[in-house]
């Protein structure tokens, strides 16, 4: 089978952790949440760093764990990938050392082509003789990441990789790990608190509260679900996987489209058909209850209101359906009130702003 | 006035003990490891006896030899041999004329294991030991005396190999009342009472087999004007200091 | 000026100081180690024992020690049980005894340097395929270097200079258990000051040396942690 099967009971007094998962055998699954959700210690207890009194944990049909049958395979025996918070290179090791450290063990006969493909990919051929306290914070996450590679897991752990870094190493790092989503056919569980990389890498998203999880599935079904924190948040916003229709220069445009209807975007330098994350500030969203007939606004969709609920600061969140697409709108609740907005209306979004987020 | 009111106190002490007239005072006295037993209660009675207090100070010899040429503040000194006597004297570090023998040191072969020794010392002989303890004969007489009996018996060579060395007589005695050793040379006053071995089984050596162990005292050149010290001296040549003396296993000088 | 009874001392010191150094890092690693990762309830207790020669007069522990490894002791009775008689005396009894003397010496650097490894760096070995001996000899020695080195020649030195331990379970016995530290003592006690100056003399010149060698090889060579 090609999935993840986790399921974890820990308790810890104060903090318990009650989790069971099935994730998807594939692609990016974030686990999301905020600092105390649990997201970090489930990563630990899949990489068996921490072990649970109860557990079971099957990896595409091997089972890993399974605490009725007294199975636990220790860390270094499960063939995993782990990149930590901090990059956690060994300091009296070359880069090179560190990279051959895992390798090594792995195998008599090192595949050093395989390395070196690694190391391209992350570009850090011209640190291999550097020792790590040489090295950049950025740098040394992608030194981190090329280690756990390395090894050629079958799962790769990654806890908040980027947390450490400020936002100028961050986006120096994201297209990187854009590149191995794209060439990575192993499944990469994805730890972090910052809705920026979950627009930007999930495929999957798992959100975790008080060691529960409170909604989990590909991401276009979790990331719209009002009664998830981050929803009521003011930055709240919707991902949507769209695909480069057609460029128009002279507006410095590109028109992308989705199942279901196309968006005018600022102009983005990539081939026809490229596929596209964009992402969709709630609060950039206006709803309208006739097509608009003299607007400045380029996008303007017809949608479905599927939900309303209440945010604070008088505001009211509305869940829409474009298509086949989620979308959220943060809206006044007078404005609300005034168009007397129910569920099952029909209406037209105006999107003010669209953001495009890294090539995928 | 305090002044007059102590000297009138003093006065009334003086009458009261009808002692010869004097001031109290306290003198600080080295003491040969050896000796410490005796000379504890022969402080006590001396204190008793007059107006003066004795500070003890027990340890080795060759110690306080050292310690009194690098200007220690001992006033008497009790040592357990004559040689570090005549380098203080020459040092001009103790009185010459104050010196004399206080004790002879009796040596016992002794075992903390009951009917070990026997009481003609045929063990020395017949064997069946591993180890035989005696002090250091470079740093203690009672290791000079063990060495002249074993010579003298002609046991030395034969011997010798089994030798451990305590650095002084009260460290010997540990190696063998802890078994460590089956059996070695002290001194009488260790492990008896009253003239008679109190534990184990022992050989008193006769006198006749070693050079006397002649313990010396003298006065200090720092306790030279100290009334307590004069008189602890005088007090150790008194018939019940050397009563004392003699109980623990010492013989007197002739 | 040193003669050849000196000489001797000298010898035999040094023999017995790198065998108990020896001894000292095999048995000082896995306890330290231990106690610089348990959380058992037992750590402050055994952290107590290995550090009470730090605070006991080294003539206590020589006592029962004496007391301990001769006929009526418990180790004693052990020894001569195995029929290795008993050791106050012998050679082997001088070890053993400066091991336990001289052990905080050794076990406290080390159990320093242990501390200061984070369990990230375990951690991230674990997750390359490390076994935890692997982990060990490959992450944790070569990071507690400095460590090693400090427990190595603080524990030699504190044996070559080692005397209370010694004079009491020793016995003074030439080329067996009469170590230098007893042999200045006792050139002092029969008032042979000239020989116990050119003694001490190399002994302090010794210690100074490995020293000052110590401090400045710890100096250029500063402990690693960039895990944090």
């Amino acid at each position: 089978m090609n999935e993840i099967r986790a399921s974890f009971q820990l308790d810890y007094g104060e903090f318990n952790l009650e989790i069971d998962l099935i994730l998807p055998g594939t692609g990016i699954t974030v686990l999301f949440g905020q600092s105390g959700s649990g997201k970090t210690t489930l990563l630990r207890c899949i990489a068996g760093l921490q072990q649970p009194s109860n557990g079971y944990l099957e990896i595409n049909g091997v089972v890993w764990q399974d605490s009725k049958q007294g199975v636990f395979l220790p860390t270094y025996k499960r063939p995993l990938g782990y990149v930590f918070q901090e990059a956690n290179l060994f300091p009296h090791l070359s880069v090179r050392d560190n990279l051959q450290y895992g390798l090594k063990r792995i195998t008599k006969k090192p595949d050093l082509a395989a390395l070196k493909q690694t190391v391209e990919l992350l570009g850090i051929g011209q640190l291999m003789e550097r020792m790590p306290e040489r090295l950049s914070g950025g740098e040394r996450q992608r030194v981190a990441i090329a280690r756990a590679l390395a090894v050629k897991p079958q799962i790769l752990l990654m806890d908040e990789p980027l947390a450490s870094l400020d936002s100028k190493r961050k986006q120096e790092i994201l297209p990187y790990l854009s590149r191995l989503h794209q060439q990575l056919d192993i499944p990469v569980l994805y730890v972090t608190h910052s809705q920026q990389e979950v627009a930007q890498l999930a495929d999957t998203l798992v959100i975790l509260e008080n060691g529960r999880v409170l909604a989990s599935g590909a991401l276009s079904e979790t990331q719209n679900r009002l009664d998830v924190a981050q929803a009521q948040e003011q930055d709240a916003s919707t991902v949507w996987l769209v695909a480069i229709a057609e460029h128009e220069p002279s507006y410095h445009l590109t028109r992308v489209i989705f199942s279901g209807g196309s968006l005018s975007l600022p102009a983005v330098e990539a081939k026809i058909g490229t596929p596209l994350r964009v992402q969709i500030y709630a609060r950039d969203v206006s709803i309208a209850l006739e097509a608009p007939v003299a607007t400045s606004i380029l996008n303007v969709l017809p949608a479905t209101i599927v939900e309303i609920a209440d945010a604070h600061g008088g505001q009211s969140l509305i869940r829409l359906q474009v298509a086949s697409q989620v979308l959220l709108a943060h809206i006044t609740r007078k404005s609300a009130l005034l168009l007397d907005l129910k569920v099952g209306m029909a209406v037209y979004v105006q999107i003010k702003g669209v953001s495009t987020l890294i090539h995928q | 006035m305090f002044k007059n009111i102590s000297l009138h106190l003093s006065l009334t002490i003086v009458l009261l003990t009808q002692s010869q007239f004097s001031f109290a005072a306290t003198s600080l006295v080295a003491v040969a490891a050896n000796f410490s037993k005796p000379m504890t209660e022969i402080a006590t009675e001396f204190e008793k006896a007059t107006v003066h207090t004795a500070k003890l100070s027990f340890g080795s010899s060759g110690k306080f030899v050292s310690q009194i040429e690098n200007g220690g503040p001992f006033e008497v000194f009790l040592s357990a041999d004559e040689k570090g006597l005549e380098t203080l004297e020459k040092a001009g570090l103790a009185l010459p004329s104050s010196r004399f023998i206080y004790a002879l040191g009796r040596l016992v072969l002794w075992s903390a294991t009951p009917d070990f020794v026997d009481d003609q010392g045929e063990i020395l002989v017949t064997g069946g030991f591993k180890h035989l303890a005696l002090a250091d004969p470079k740093l203690a007489p009672y290791g000079v005396a063990a060495i002249e009996v074993l010579k003298k018996i002609g046991l030395f060579e034969k011997i010798q190999p089994l030798f451990v060395q305590g650095e002084n007589i009260a460290q010997t005695y540990q190696f063998i009342s802890t078994s460590n050793a089956e059996l070695g040379f002290v001194a009488l006053s260790q492990v008896s009472e009253n003239g008679k071995i109190n534990s184990g089984s022992g050989w008193i050596v006769p006198e006749t087999d070693y050079a006397p162990i002649r313990q010396g005292a003298v006065l200090l050149k720092k306790g030279a004007e100290n009334p307590a010290a004069i008189a602890l001296l005088s007090y150790l040549k008194s018939a019940p200091a050397l009563a004392i003396i003699k109980k623990y296993g010492y013989d007197l000088a002739k | 000026m040193v003669s050849s009874a000196d000489l001797d001392t000298l010898i035999l010191t040094f023999k017995v100081a790198a065998i108990a150094t020896t001894l000292m890092l095999l048995l000082g690693t896995p306890l330290a180690w231990w106690l610089s990762r348990t959380q058992c309830s037992w750590k402050a207790l055994i952290n107590a024992i290995v550090a009470l020669p730090l605070v006991l007069p080294p003539t206590v522990l020589g006592f029962y020690l004496l007391v301990l490894m001769g006929p009526a002791g418990v180790i004693g009775k052990f020894t001569a049980w195995l029929g290795l008689g008993t050791l106050p005396f012998t050679f082997s009894g001088l070890i053993v005894a400066s091991v336990l003397y001289s052990l905080p010496f050794v076990v406290q650097p080390l159990q320093a340097a242990f501390s200061m490894i984070g369990e990230q760096a375990l951690e991230a070995a674990a997750t390359l395929r490390a076994s935890p001996s692997d982990t060990f000899f490959t992450i944790v020695v070569p990071l507690a270097k400095p460590g090693f080195l400090t427990a190595a020649i603080l524990g030699f030195t504190h044996t070559v200079g080692e005397f209370g331990v010694v004079l009491m379970v020793g016995g003074n016995i030439p080329d067996e258990t009469r170590v230098v530290s007893v042999q200045i003592y006792n050139h002092v006690e029969a008032l042979e000051y000239a020989e116990a100056h050119w003694l001490a003399g190399c002994l302090l010149l010794f210690s100074f040396s490995v020293l000052l060698v110590m401090y400045t090889t710890l100096k250029s060579q500063p402990v690693a942690h960039p895990f944090k």
